[in-house]
C-alpha cells in the first residue's frame, strides 16, 4: 500500500470540519518531485485537504500517507513546509527576523536566511517590519518561511494571490527549480490560468476528486482548450 | 526539548516586545504612576501606604503579565502563526517556556524599576532586602503569566481573554489578604484563599516588607502551582483541530 515514489497518498479519506462533512471518500496519489496543482472553486475542500495532509486537521476515517509515513507523524515536522491563505508571519518583526526565527526551529538549513529572502525577491525589504509590507510582499514572506529547513514537501495554499504577473512568473520559476531538486509541491489555486504552470492537476469539487492528470491529458479528454471549459466539461461528465 | 529552539523562541518574543515601544513604556510608567497616586491617596495615613504599597508591587506585574500573555498567545492563534509552529519541530514546552522566560525577564526589569522608584522616590520602607522583594514580584508575574496562558486556551478572541481578568484574577485579589489580612476573613473565605496562588504571592511580599519569616514555603507552593498550570497548558495546546 505504501508506495515510496508517492509523496502523498490518500485512501478513502473522510474529513469533517466544524461538523460539516468536507471530504468524501477521497482517493489520490501525488508522485514525488512534481508540482501538483490543486484546483477547484472556493468551498471545494482544498484548504481542508491541505490541512489534513500537513497534520493540522483531525480526520474522520481513511488513510493519509505522507512521504511514506502517516500524516501528523512527528518525523514529518522536519519535512513539510506549509503556507496558509492568510500570510502567517509575525507583523511586529522584520522580514529577516521572521526567517531567522523559523530557521532556528529546524535542524538542517541548506540556505541562509538572506538567501531565502533573495529567492522570494525580498532582499530590499530585509529590515522592513512585516506589518508595513504590501499584500504581495507579505505573501512572499510567508512563502519564504516555508522554505526554511529545506522541506521535501511544500504545501502552498494560494501562494500567488494578489501578485503581479512578473512576480507570479518569478515564483513559478522558483517552484520549478524546487521540483527539479526532487521536492514535491502541492499548490492550490482557484485561478484556472495557473493550471498550465503545473505538471499535474487535481480538480476538486464538493470534496471529491473530479479528475487528475496533466493539463494536456485533461484537454484531450474533454476536447476543450481553456481550463475553465475543461472544468465545466468534467463536471458535465459526472 | 532542545535548548537552541527554546532560545530562538525566547529571543523572538523579546524582539517583538522591543519593537513595541508603547507597550514597553506602559509596562514601566503605569505601575509607577499608580504607586504615586497610592502615595498621595494615603497622604494622611502614611502607615497604610507602607502596608499596601509593598503588596501592590506584586500585583502590578501579575496584572500586566496576565494581559500580555493572554493577548500574545491569542494573537498567535488568530494570525495563524501558532498553526505554523505546531507543524514545525518546535515542542509545546519550548513554546510555553519561551514565553515564560521572555515575559519573566520583562517582569524582572519592571519589578526592579518600580520597586526602586517606590523605595528611593516615594519613601517606601522595606525591612527585608530589595532583591527578595523583586524575587517575590517575579513570582507574582509568573502567576499572572501562567493564568494568562491557561485562559488563552479557553478564550477564542482577545476580547474574551480580557473578560477573564475580572472573572479569575479579581476574586483572587480580593481574597489574597490585600484588603483584609487573611486570618481575619470568615473561615470559609480563609480556607478558600489557601487554595489560591495569589495568596501566597501576597504573603511573600508582606513577609519581605516586614522582614518576618522565610518566603521559602510560599515560593515553593507558587512553583508547584506554576509547574501544574504550565503542564496543563501544554496539554491543552492542541496540534490538531476537529
Amino acid at each position: 500500500m505504501r508506495n515510496v515514489s508517492s509523496a502523498i497518498q490518500c485512501r478513502r479519506l473522510n474529513v469533517k470540519r466544524g461538523g460539516n462533512h468536507i471530504l468524501h471518500d477521497l482517493d489520490l496519489d501525488i508522485p514525488q518531485g512534481v508540482i501538483m496543482g490543486l484546483l477547484g472553486p472556493s468551498g471545494s475542500g482544498k484548504t481542508t485537504l491541505m490541512r489534513s495532509i500537513v497534520g493540522l486537521q483531525k480526520i474522520e476515517s481513511g488513510e493519509i500517507s505522507v512521504l511514506g509515513r502517516p500524516a501528523a507523524s512527528k518525523a514529518l515536522r522536519h519535512e513539510i513546509g506549509y503556507s496558509t491563505q492568510s500570510a502567517s508571519v509575525y507583523s511586529d518583526l522584520t522580514c529577516i527576523q521572521n526567517i531567522e526565527f523559523f530557521a532556528a526551529l529546524y535542524q538542517k538549513n541548506e540556505k541562509s536566511p538572506a538567501q531565502i529572502l533573495e529567492e522570494v525577491d525580498l532582499t530590499r525589504n530585509a529590515h522592513q517590519m512585516a506589518s508595513s509590507l504590501s499584500g504581495g510582499e507579505r505573501a512572499r514572506l510567508a512563502l519564504a518561511t516555508t522554505l526554511v529547513g529545506s522541506p521535501q514537501l511544500l504545501i502552498l495554499d494560494e501562494p500567488t494571490v494578489g501578485l503581479d504577473p512578473v512576480l507570479r512568473v518569478q515564483l513559478w520559476r522558483l517552484f520549478n527549480s524546487l521540483a527539479q531538486q526532487g521536492k514535491t509541491l502541492l499548490v492550490s489555486s482557484h485561478v484556472m490560468d495557473e493550471a498550465d504552470s503545473c505538471h499535474q492537476l487535481i480538480l476538486l469539487r464538493n470534496g471529491e476528486v473530479l479528475a487528475q492528470g496533466t493539463p494536456a491529458e485533461l484537454r484531450t479528454r474533454t476536447g476543450e482548450s481553456r481550463m475553465d471549459d475543461v472544468f465545466i466539461s468534467l463536471i458535465g461528465e459526472r | 526539548m532542545k535548548l537552541s529552539r527554546l532560545i530562538a523562541m525566547t529571543k523572538r518574543v523579546l524582539l517583538q516586545l522591543l519593537h513595541d515601544p508603547r507597550t514597553l513604556a506602559l509596562l514601566f510608567l503605569s505601575p509607577a504612576l499608580l504607586m504615586t497616586i497610592l502615595k498621595y491617596v494615603y497622604w494622611s495615613n502614611p502607615d497604610l501606604f507602607q502596608r499596601v504599597a509593598g503588596s501592590m508591587l506584586g500585583v502590578f506585574p501579575m496584572l500586566v503579565m496576565f494581559l500580555i500573555t493572554s493577548v500574545a498567545t491569542l494573537r498567535e492563534r488568530s494570525s495563524g502563526t501558532l498553526e505554523r509552529l505546531m507543524i514545525s519541530p518546535l515542542a509545546k514546552v519550548e513554546f510555553i517556556g519561551g514565553y515564560a522566560i521572555a515575559f519573566g525577564l520583562a517582569s524582572l526589569f519592571q519589578a526592579t524599576a518600580v520597586s526602586s522608584y517606590a523605595i528611593w522616590v516615594l519613601g517606601l520602607k522595606i525591612a527585608g532586602l530589595q532583591i527578595t522583594l523583586i524575587y517575590a514580584a517575579i513570582l507574582d508575574a509568573l502567576i499572572g503569566l501562567a493564568i494568562g496562558l491557561a485562559v488563552s486556551t479557553f478564550a477564542k478572541t482577545e476580547f474574551q481573554a480580557i473578560q477573564f481578568m475580572p472573572a479569575i484574577l479579581l476574586p483572587q485579589l480580593l481574597l489574597s489578604g490585600l484588603l483584609v489580612p487573611r486570618p481575619m476573613m470568615p473561615r470559609l473565605l480563609n480556607d478558600l484563599s489557601n487554595y489560591l496562588p495569589l495568596s501566597y504571592a501576597i504573603d511573600a511580599t508582606k513577609k519581605v516588607i516586614s522582614n518576618q519569616g522565610s518566603i521559602m514555603n510560599d515560593s515553593l507552593l507558587i512553583f508547584l502551582f506554576l509547574a501544574g498550570i504550565l503542564a496543563a497548558g501544554s496539554l491543552t495546546l492542541k496540534r490538531q483541530t476537529k
